[in-house]
């Protein structure tokens, strides 16, 4: 590989810009699908995780022990076994197992169980004595969910939010490889097959800054709602 | 107000024998009264307290609260009448992320008030425990004792007919708890709200109890009757207490 000069970088890199844009839109909606999936159904996932465990308002062992162990299982593929293994899956949803949204199924079922395990991880920290004094008040199990649960919880909730984004941000460039297209994508084709090391570069520098804002607004958020 | 008939609480020990933290008990605490359950750790008091709102539902016997029996009724039927009996904590259990103002409006939001009613009642109640100026602070923002009147404003929102306070000044220094104390009495002459404490120190019990209960091993050994502060004590654990003090 020829040593090329930084003006040439750039050169390069602007008259890609199309393609980078392309590729950031592509990321955005692998991503943007994963988190939807990740909040409706891991969300209340996680809730339930929490609520059927014993002592808590809808303890139920067999009910948290199949949840628990169905998330273990999804949790336990390695991502690129889960996408190879869902290919049919995602054939009968999408119709295709290529572009962003194909990759975006093996990508929410990945974010579900992730996300539901975070959330129960969170609501564990809510005190318990919180939760009686509402049922000493005779709060109903949904205002306990809506008034104390996710209230308490709503600072760490945000942080989980944070986590999860950025988790899978990095795992949306692996779905890329296999088909999915965008920035990671993007990278490994310019930047590895193609020896153009400073797409590597920009798309890598890229993706820190994204990283870092969805961290920095993750805990501005988080901040601001933790009135403990 | 409330009359505990035969209740018993038995819990599964880990050997898998029983522990019986309630022996078959019967307690009878009248309307207006403040009451107190002493004794030492262990003793059962707390769950004893417990099962008057059926936070633990007993395993035998009936709890009767203002003519209504508990152990009777469905699951809504029991939200609604625990919003008749409020609770202070030792830990006070507010919640961290409303203001003061929020969390004394909870019980009212939970039992359906209009928005306009629950503000005219939360400002009264936080008039009561005296802690008006602190309306939009968070309880992280507070005392130990300052938390403590606003888990009181709480419990008196809704209009209870019984206030039920687990150890509610153990957390508390001698000075603060007896502003609690007060703070309690005050309540109970002023509404006529049936109090109920649970504590291990004879000095709450001789501060504004009337009556006592003194319970070992989830059995009442005695009711003790506080007359202008002084307590005669007939049993060995009662003066043990007394002296303790």
């Amino acid at each position: 590989m020829d040593a090329i000069t930084l003006t040439d970088a750039i050169v390069n890199l602007s008259m890609m810009a199309p393609e980078i844009w392309q590729a950031c839109k592509e990321t955005a909606l692998m991503l943007a699908i994963g988190l939807v999936a990740a909040f409706l159904i891991g969300g209340p996932l996680g809730f339930l995780l929490y609520l059927s465990q014993p002592g808590q308002i809808f303890a139920h062992r067999i009910v948290n022990g199949v949840l628990g162990w169905l998330v273990n299982l999804v949790r336990s593929f390695p991502f690129i076994i889960l996408m190879v293994s869902l290919v049919p899956l995602t054939r009968l949803l999408v119709g295709s197992t290529i572009g962003p949204v194909a990759a975006a199924v093996p990508l929410s079922f990945a974010a579900i169980p992730y996300f539901a395990r975070l959330v129960e991880q969170t609501l564990r920290e809510v005190p318990r004595g919180v939760v009686e004094a509402a049922e000493a008040m005779g709060a109903s199990p949904l205002q306990i969910i809506a008034k104390v649960l996710l209230v308490e919880a709503r600072s760490g909730l945000i942080s989980s939010v944070t986590i999860l984004t950025i988790s899978f941000l990095s795992y949306s460039a692996v779905a890329g490889v296999v088909g999915g297209g965008g920035i990671g994508d993007l990278a490994i084709r310019y930047g590895y097959y193609r020896f153009q090391t400073e797409v590597m570069v920009a798309m890598v520098l890229l993706l820190v800054v994204i990283v870092q804002i969805i961290q920095f607004v993750g805990n501005r958020l988080a901040a601001r709602l933790d009135k403990r | 107000m409330i009359h505990l008939h035969n209740v018993r609480k038995r819990y599964r020990r880990p050997d898998g024998g029983w522990f019986e933290a309630v022996a078959p008990t019967s307690l009878s605490i009248g309307a207006g009264e403040i009451f107190g359950l002493i004794g030492y750790s262990g003793a059962g008091k707390s769950t004893l307290m417990r099962l008057i709102n059926l936070l633990e539902r007993p395993d035998e016997g009936s709890v009767i609260v203002d003519t209504q029996d508990l152990t009777g009724l469905s699951a809504s039927e029991l939200r609604r009448a625990r919003q008749n009996i409020g609770m202070v904590f030792q830990q006070f259990n507010l919640l961290a992320n409303r203001t003061v103002a929020g969390n004394v409006a909870f019980p009212l939001e939970i039992a359906g008030w209009s928005k306009a009613d629950i503000q005219q009642r939360v400002a009264e109640c936080l008039d009561v425990v005296g802690l008006a100026d602190r309306a939009q602070h968070y309880p992280a923002q507070l005392s130990g004792g300052q938390k403590q009147r606003v888990g009181i404003a709480r419990a008196l929102a809704p209009n209870p007919k019984v206030i039920l306070a687990d150890e509610a000044t153990s957390a508390l220094d001698p000075k603060t708890t007896q502003s609690i104390l007060d703070c309690l009495q005050d309540i109970n002459r002023r509404f006529g709200v049936t109090v109920v404490v649970v504590t291990h120190e004879m000095n709450v019990v001789r501060s504004i109890c009337q009556r006592a209960a003194v319970l070992e091993a989830g059995q009442v050994v005695e009711v003790l009757d506080i007359v202008d502060g002084r307590i005669e004590a007939r049993s060995d654990l009662a003066r043990s207490l007394l002296e303790a003090a």
